[in-house]
């Protein structure tokens, strides 16, 4: 029976992802909303799984989002390749980048990857930015393919929404075994106490390795999503904000679970929607956000919301006895 | 009986000073080995550089027939040595029987890939994992609350935990540090009589421990240490009778004292 509570979550987001286009009407603008909500999901599940059952921080997740969606965008365009074999490419190009740095990096204890992936991440807008006559510079390129899948062509809005649901939860499943398995448990056990973890004989750079591997492959899925979504890649699609924009979707939902992140980054994609007055200025709103998140609820939204009903139970149980 | 554990000059130093002094150790094979000394004498430097926690400056260790200096933690505990710490660090992430169920990631193989598709094999071998915890746990006499977090729990259960998960790796030989610290009178019997039954269990005990009545009634041999050299090594009795050792226990004058 307790195998199962592990999957209720899933249950509910499937079943509010499976019937939110009838909630907003099937024409809606949230649609749209909605598909770059997922397309963000795929990123935030890995991150969170690196931040918070590894205990690293990456700063270039989004430049590994940058490369799957130029790699991806180049191939069909420029080579006219196939886009799932496209993007088959882009997953295994960001592996090997992924795991040339982290091999190094995660040797050592402290924050060591996120700076290099800070670097990593600036020197990736660079080469995309300079490389103009390849990926059209500053500006851009466009007439990237759309997906279809088994004959289906995924141009509607509609589909495509429940195309990049379909793999959030396949996404979500999939982190969820990962956390209840022998090799989750071995995260956590790094995070709790690296000490201990290797006296049990985890090799904790291993395990720190294929996390950090595997959350770079994912943001470099969700790029290829997002590049044969918008047909069209510019460098704004990897700049060092989106990169932060995803450590806080992970902190602000509670990096702590698969669940935190995905309500930071529903929070914090609809955000902008409501924050027009701001114009430019809406980072510093998310940076207030951030702050008054950690300051407050150190766990997140999530963890804040688990703990009051924790306290709540509690004060039941008290004035009971 | 060829030892199981042979250290062999092993010294450690930290800058100017010598943690750990040309200390030469041999450990039988299923004995209660205890080693004591006053604080900061380098007892728990010593468990370090036996588990591979960090690197010795000079000496070889052997065990089993294999070096382990030169090797770090996770590799040590592969060759069959176990350990807990002074301080109980237990994954407090973790309820107390994911904690015991780490203790079984070298005595199983699923990785990644398998656990991400939760592969049939991997379903059988995380039910094994599973019911092996529960048996450590039920050695070392923790019977309920195997799903909370250690943090609501008793400090005993903590260390009893801490020791299930350490013999969950089937360890050839266990290093405890400081087991009975931190518990009452009846709970450090109770520690004394667990100490037996793992060796009985055939696994060779190498102790810290503070608390002397507790040594003395469990060990089959006790070295002591003080400023990072082996001033004794003998039979409990022997060592209740040793100079060296009263004098560094209780300074010079006081032992001095008695003998006038």
């Amino acid at each position: 029976m307790k195998q199962f509570f592990k999957y209720i979550p899933l249950f509910i987001v499937v079943l509010l992802a499976a019937l939110f286009p009838f909630m907003v009407g099937v024409k809606s603008y949230w649609i749209t909303v909605f598909i770059f909500v997922g397309i963000y999901s795929i990123v935030t599940i890995g991150l969170s799984l690196l931040m918070g059952y590894a205990g690293q921080i990456s700063l270039g997740h989004g430049a590994f989002f940058g490369i799957g969606a130029y790699t991806s965008g180049l191939l069909t365009t420029l080579a006219n390749w196939n886009p799932w074999l496209a993007i088959v490419a882009s997953l295994v190009l960001t592996c090997i980048i992924a795991a040339l740095i982290g091999y190094p990096t995660l040797r050592l204890r402290g924050h060591y990857l996120a700076m290099a992936t800070l670097a990593f991440g600036e020197i990736i807008v660079i080469v995309f930015t300079a490389e103009v006559d390849l990926t059209g510079g500053p500006s851009g390129f466009g007439g990237v393919p759309r997906l279809s899948l088994f004959g289906l062509s995924l141009k509607s809005d509609l589909v495509f929404y429940y195309f990049v649901w379909g793999l959030v939860s396949a996404v979500l499943l999939l982190a969820i075994h990962i956390i209840h398995s022998r090799v989750g448990r071995a995260l956590q056990s790094i995070h709790g106490s690296e000490n201990a973890a290797n006296a049990m004989g985890v090799d904790a750079a291993k395990y720190k390795l294929q996390v950090f591997v595997l959350s770079a492959a994912l943001a470099a899925f969700a790029g290829c999503l997002y590049a044969h979504y918008m047909t069209f890649v510019s460098p704004t699609a990897c700049e060092l904000k989106l990169s932060i924009m995803l450590v806080v979707m992970v902190a602000v939902g509670g990096m702590h679970s698969i669940w935190g992140a995905l309500i930071g980054t529903i929070l914090l994609t609809i955000l902008p929607e409501f924050l027009g007055v701001f114009q430019d200025f809406d980072i510093l709103v998310y940076g207030a956000i951030l702050i008054i998140i950690l300051l407050f609820s150190p766990d997140g939204l999530y963890g804040g919301v688990r703990q009051t009903v924790g306290f709540i139970k509690r004060l039941q149980r008290r004035e009971a006895t | 009986m060829n030892p199981l554990l042979r250290l062999q000059g092993v010294t450690r130093r930290f800058g100017g000073l010598t943690a750990v002094s040309k200390v030469d150790l041999e450990i039988a094979p299923k004995r209660i080995f205890a080693v004591i000394g006053p604080n900061g004498a380098g007892k728990t430097t010593l468990f370090n550089l036996i588990c591979g926690v960090f690197p010795t400056s000079d000496g070889v260790i052997n065990f089993n027939g294999s070096k382990t200096n030169g090797r770090v933690a996770h590799q040590v505990a592969r060759l069959g040595i176990s350990r807990t710490f002074q301080t109980a660090e237990l994954f407090h992430n973790l309820s107390i029987i994911e904690n015991v169920m780490v203790g079984r990631h070298l005595r199983s193989r699923c990785g990644m890939m398998s656990a991400a598709l939760r592969m049939p094999w991997e379903r059988r071998e995380e039910r094994a994992i599973q019911e092996s915890a529960k048996e450590w746990l039920a050695f070392v006499g923790v019977k309920s609350q195997f799903d909370s977090p250690p943090g609501n729990l008793p400090f005993v259960i903590h260390r009893k935990t801490e020791i299930a998960r350490a013999l969950a790796t089937e360890p050839k030989l266990i290093l405890l540090d400081e087991p009975a610290a931190g518990l009452n009178i009846r709970e450090t019997a109770e520690m004394g009589e667990l100490v037996c039954k793992i060796r009985d269990a055939g696994v060779t005990v190498l102790i810290i421990e503070h608390d002397m009545s507790l040594v003395m009634d469990i060990s089959d041999a006790i070295c002591v240490l003080n400023y990072g050299c082996k001033i004794a090594e003998g039979a409990p009795k022997d060592i209740q009778k040793n100079e060296a050792v009263v004098a560094a226990y209780l300074g010079k004058e006081a032992s001095d004292a008695d003998r006038n």
